[in-house]
Formats: structure tokens, C-alpha cells, sequence
């Protein structure tokens, strides 16, 4: 039932991307996160929606598995768009009813506000889906490096955030044994008002909680027990190193943020659907 | 009393990368009163298997009956089942939860709908049952040593007075004193109120010395099921699939090759030593 929560959880597979630095990955989500968000035209989303789904064939991870992330964020997605649906005042009325209505430019910002949110889960998805957490924090880590001349922790907050991302499916696997445990004991987790079932919670929420702290504590001994004192000095089994591989992708995707740009800005070219 | 399995598959995360047959055509009987192990090792399906018996997971296609109900059916009443099917985990860290062991035990008699009285009563019932020692009672469930945990969560599931009691490897993580003495009492429990055991174990030294009947898992499919001593008798394909037989079997078939005349079946230290008298007085 919990295993379907697929944020943060790696898909096994052999792509290109999943071959590609982490380092490459973590960059290009970003620039292409950007590029979401200059975006004002019909043609430049339909740019991006040819990128991401080339990308997504790429990566060889069903497209199943991916849109599976988007169900996390259906309430925030449906605020968003109703709230930029009826509160922006720009452009010509196209509906009103009571003391609502939905103008042009409300329409426009709340379409491209969903297509927005959609298009950044499913990147980000597709970074966490093809990059191990472990690989994903040494790419982190490598790029805020230079923060380190700011006295910034950066290989500390490196290793949280590993820990953090490891821990999930532990965490998920372990809430669902609770649950079933405390199911065979007639625990009835889903039925009831808010209230009731959020008191029917705490007969998962004491073990897990007692459960992540022993397994911190575990951790902690076993790092210790390793030698572990932080990231000075510290060097690594594999360290990162770009190959040709991510040169062509670093080429590929600036491409893309420059046609993506142009097109977005000074193109005239506005196709409107109504 | 009886759950019965009709070519019962299961799948994990069907249509992913991570797509597991978990369960392969499994057909079996449980009867009312028998004592049956089951046995496997890990990844072989054993706790998918006892996880369809009080519905907390779904067969993807097969048919499950208690007491000639199809469990399945539209409008089964899945909560009095987990009553009378009475499932206890591998750890008892994730069900132990309340402030207090009784008020812990309390909490399945309670789901049941019974007064106050009623759960304390059922509570101090299953907690005397699994041998708990009283002062102990009110102390929290998590400064318990893993003996008493585990007794704890036993009463815990007992007190909702389960027909069947399914329990996932009871003994993990014990010192061979612990194990002993939470298997025996798990006998003693059956012999005294007749309930049904299905006892989950990858030990066949444990299993072979309580229980009348075992089923053998193997990658999700039932291998073998029948009395340890047919069981056993297969003890060179039990090797193969990574499982053992009693180490009393090998001893029986080395005297036997070298030529002393035992009878080979013999699956505990106490029958196997009487076989050897024998055998030796002739």
C-alpha cells in the first residue's frame, strides 16, 4: 500500500542517463527547472515537452513509474491552479458568475502554472529515478564545494542529506510492516474523521519513531566504530570524473536552454488555443 | 476452523522494475488443532504466505476459504477474521506501542469492541497463557528484554482469542535458552487450548522437535508437506534448495552407511538416541 510513494526511490536500470555524472544530472535538472520558468509561450512548453519526453525515453524507466510521483503533489496542484484561475485580473473577461472571474491572462497563468509543477516533479523524479542517493550527494557535494571557503559544512550537510535519502525506503518498508502488524491486531487505520483517524495513527507512529531513533543510534555507532570524524582529509573510492558521455550531454541540454530561451522570449509566435 | 488455499499467485509490485513472484500456485489445508511449520528460506515466500491467511495481503488470483468462506467475497468480514486468524510479526518492536504491557495487550481486545473489563480480563488471560511474568506487567513494553518482548506481543495477538495463531519466526534474534522456553510454551499452548499453530521458521532443529506437519517453501512454490519424518526423508533435495535436515538425520544415515542397523527416520535427539540403543542391544 505505502510502497507506491516513488520521491526519492532509484529505478534500476542501464540508460545513458543513468551512466551519466552525477554531477551532469544535477546540473542539467536545474538549468532545465530554469528554463521551466522563463518560459511564456505555448511553443517553448511544447519544446520541453519534447525534451522530457526524449529524456524520459532515455532514462528507460516506465513512464508509469514516473507519473506514479505526481499523486503526492495533486492538492497542491489543484490550489495552485485554482487560486491563479480566479485571483488574477489580467486581460480580457472570459467567464463571470457571482463574484467570481476567470480573465485570459488568469486562464494562461494557471495552465502554465500546472504545466509547470507537472514538468518539475517529473525532472526531479527523473533525477532521483536514475541516480542512486549515494551518487546524488557526492554530486551535491562536489558542486557546493567551493562553499567550503565560507566555513560552510559542506561535506557534513552532504552526508545528512545521504543518510536522509537512504533512509526513506527503510523508513517506508518499515511503516508498512507496522501497519500490517497493527492491522492483524484490528486496527482500523482508514475509516473515521480526521480526528479519529489521526488518533489511530499513533499505534504506528510510537513504533516507527522508536525505530528510526534506534537505527540512528545504530548508525551512529557503526560510523564511529569506522573512524568516521568528517570530510577533512577524506578521500574517495570513486571520484567523480567526466567522461565524453556527460560533455555531450552538458552540449545537449545547453541547447536546449538556448533554444528553449529564445524561443520563450523573442520569438512572436503566440499559438492560443481557445 | 479449517483455511483452505486454491492456487493462490502473488505478485509484488506487478508492472515495475521490482516485480517479484512471490507466491506460485499454492494449494493447501490447514486443519482445525494441527501444529504445522513452515518452513523456507529467505525469499521463499513463507511471509507472503502467512500474510494472505488473515487477508492482510491479496492474492493476485486464487481463492482463499475459512471455514468454507470465500474470504474474497463482497462484504467478508475481514476484521472478525484477523480476530479468529490471529497473525504475530517477526519483531515485536512493530506492534509494541502503549505506555504500559497490559494496557499494549489491551489494545486488540479493544478493537474487538469490548468493555474495559472484558479487555483487562482477556489481557491478563493471554499474558498468564504465554507465561509473563507478572511484575512486569505495568512496566513500558520497550524495557523489556527480546524474550519478554516477544511474549508480550504474543499476548498481545492472544487476547483477541484467535482460533488460529500464525507466528513469523518467534525465536529470531533469541539465545537458545529464550528459544527453547518460547517454543515450548508455544506448545504448551497448544496442547492446553487446542488452538491451531502455524509456526514460520527457517530452523528445522525447532520445527522438527514441536511440530506434526511441515510445509516446505521454496521460491514462492510448496516443495514438500507432510509429517517431518516424510519430509525429511527428502533430505538430499532439502540440501539442494539451501535448507537442512536435522543434524540427528545425518547422523542416522552415517551409522546406517557404516553399518549398523538404525532406522533412518528418527528426526529428534530423543528418538534418534533411542533408535541407537536399540539398534546397539541386538
Amino acid at each position: 500500500m505505502i510502497r507506491e510513494i516513488t520521491i526519492g526511490q532509484y529505478y534500476p536500470a542501464d540508460s545513458f542517463i543513468h551512466r551519466l555524472d552525477p554531477r551532469v544530472k544535477i546540473v542539467c535538472t536545474l538549468l532545465f527547472l530554469i528554463s521551466l520558468f522563463i518560459q511564456n509561450s505555448l511553443l517553448g512548453y511544447l519544446i520541453a515537452t519534447v525534451f522530457l519526453a526524449f529524456v524520459i525515453h532515455a532514462s528507460k524507466v516506465p513512464f508509469k513509474f514516473i507519473i506514479k510521483g505526481l499523486k503526492a503533489i495533486i492538492l497542491l496542484l489543484m490550489f495552485t491552479v485554482v487560486m491563479n484561475l480566479f485571483l488574477t485580473k489580467d486581460g480580457a473577461v472570459l467567464v463571470r458568475f457571482w463574484i467570481f472571474q476567470i480573465t485570459e491572462g488568469g486562464l494562461k497563468l494557471s495552465v502554465f502554472m500546472a504545466v509547470r509543477l507537472i514538468y518539475l516533479i517529473i525532472g526531479s523524479s527523473l533525477m532521483t529515478l536514475t541516480t542512486t542517493p549515494n551518487a546524488l550527494t557526492d554530486g551535491i557535494e562536489s558542486l557546493l564545494r567551493p562553499l567550503n571557503k565560507f566555513r560552510v559544512p559542506v561535506h557534513e550537510v552532504a552526508m545528512i542529506m545521504s543518510i536522509a535519502l537512504r533512509f526513506i525506503p527503510i523508513l517506508l518498508e518499515e511503516t508498512d510492516k507496522i501497519m500490517k502488524a497493527q492491522i492483524a491486531r484490528g486496527a482500523d487505520l482508514e475509516s473515521g474523521n480526521i480526528l479519529q483517524r489521526t488518533k489511530a495513527m499513533v499505534p504506528v507512529l510510537v513504533p516507527l519513531f522508536v525505530s528510526a531513533f534506534r537505527r540512528a543510534n545504530d548508525l551512529a555507532l557503526a560510523m564511529e566504530a569506522r573512524c568516521y570524524f568528517g570530510g577533512e582529509g577524506r578521500t574517495k573510492m570513486k571520484p567523480l570524473l567526466y567522461r565524453r558521455q556527460d560533455y555531450l550531454a552538458y552540449a545537449f541540454v545547453a541547447a536546449y536552454v538556448v533554444v528553449a530561451f529564445v524561443v520563450g522570449r523573442f520569438v512572436p509566435f503566440h499559438i492560443w488555443i481557445f | 476452523m479449517s483455511i483452505k488455499l486454491e492456487h493462490v499467485n502473488y505478485i509484488y509490485s506487478a508492472g515495475t522494475a521490482y516485480e517479484k513472484q512471490a507466491l506460485k500456485d499454492v494449494s493447501l489445508e490447514i486443519l482445525p488443532g494441527q501444529f504445522v511449520g513452515v518452513i523456507g528460506h529467505t525469499g521463499s515466500g513463507k511471509s507472503t504466505l502467512i500474510q494472505h491467511l488473515n487477508g492482510l495481503v491479496k492474492a493476485n488470483s486464487g481463492v482463499i476459504y475459512y471455514n468454507g468462506e470465500n474470504i474474497y467475497a463482497d462484504g467478508y468480514d475481514m476484521k472478525s477474521l484477523r480476530g479468529q486468524v490471529g497473525l504475530v510479526f517477526q519483531y515485536p518492536e512493530h506492534q509494541l506501542f502503549e505506555e504500559d504491557v497490559l494496557s499494549d495487550v489491551c489494545f486488540g481486545p479493544k478493537n474487538q469492541g469490548l468493555s474495559k473489563e472484558d479487555c483487562e480480563k482477556r489481557a491478563f488471560e493471554a499474558l498468564e497463557l504465554v507465561g509473563f511474568p507478572e511484575k512486569y506487567y505495568h512496566q513500558s513494553p520497550f524495557e523489556l528484554s527480546g524474550g519478554q518482548k516477544r511474549r508480550a506481543a504474543i499476548a498481545g495477538v492472544l487476547a483477541m482469542k484467535p482460533k488460529v495463531l500464525v507466528l513469523d519466526e518467534p525465536t529470531a534474534g533469541l539465545d537458545p535458552a529464550g528459544r527453547d522456553d518460547i517454543l515450548d510454551q508455544v506448545k504448551y499452548l497448544h496442547d492446553q487450548t487446542g488452538i491451531t499453530v502455524v509456526l514460520v521458521s527457517h530452523s528445522m532443529e525447532d520445527i522438527a522437535r514441536y511440530v506434526e506437519r511441515i510445509i516446505v517453501m521454496n521460491r514462492g512454490e510448496k516443495m514438500f508437506d507432510g509429517t517431518p519424518k516424510e519430509v525429511f526423508a527428502h533430505y538430499e533435495e532439502l540440501e539442494q534448495v539451501g535448507l537442512a535436515a536435522p543434524q540427528v538425520t545425518y547422523v542416522m544415515h552415517d551409522l546406517k552407511a557404516r553399518g549398523i542397523p538404525v532406522d533412518t527416520t528418527a528426526t529428534t535427539v530423543e528418538e534418534a538416541a533411542e533408535e541407537i540403543c536399540r539398534a546397539l542391544k541386538r
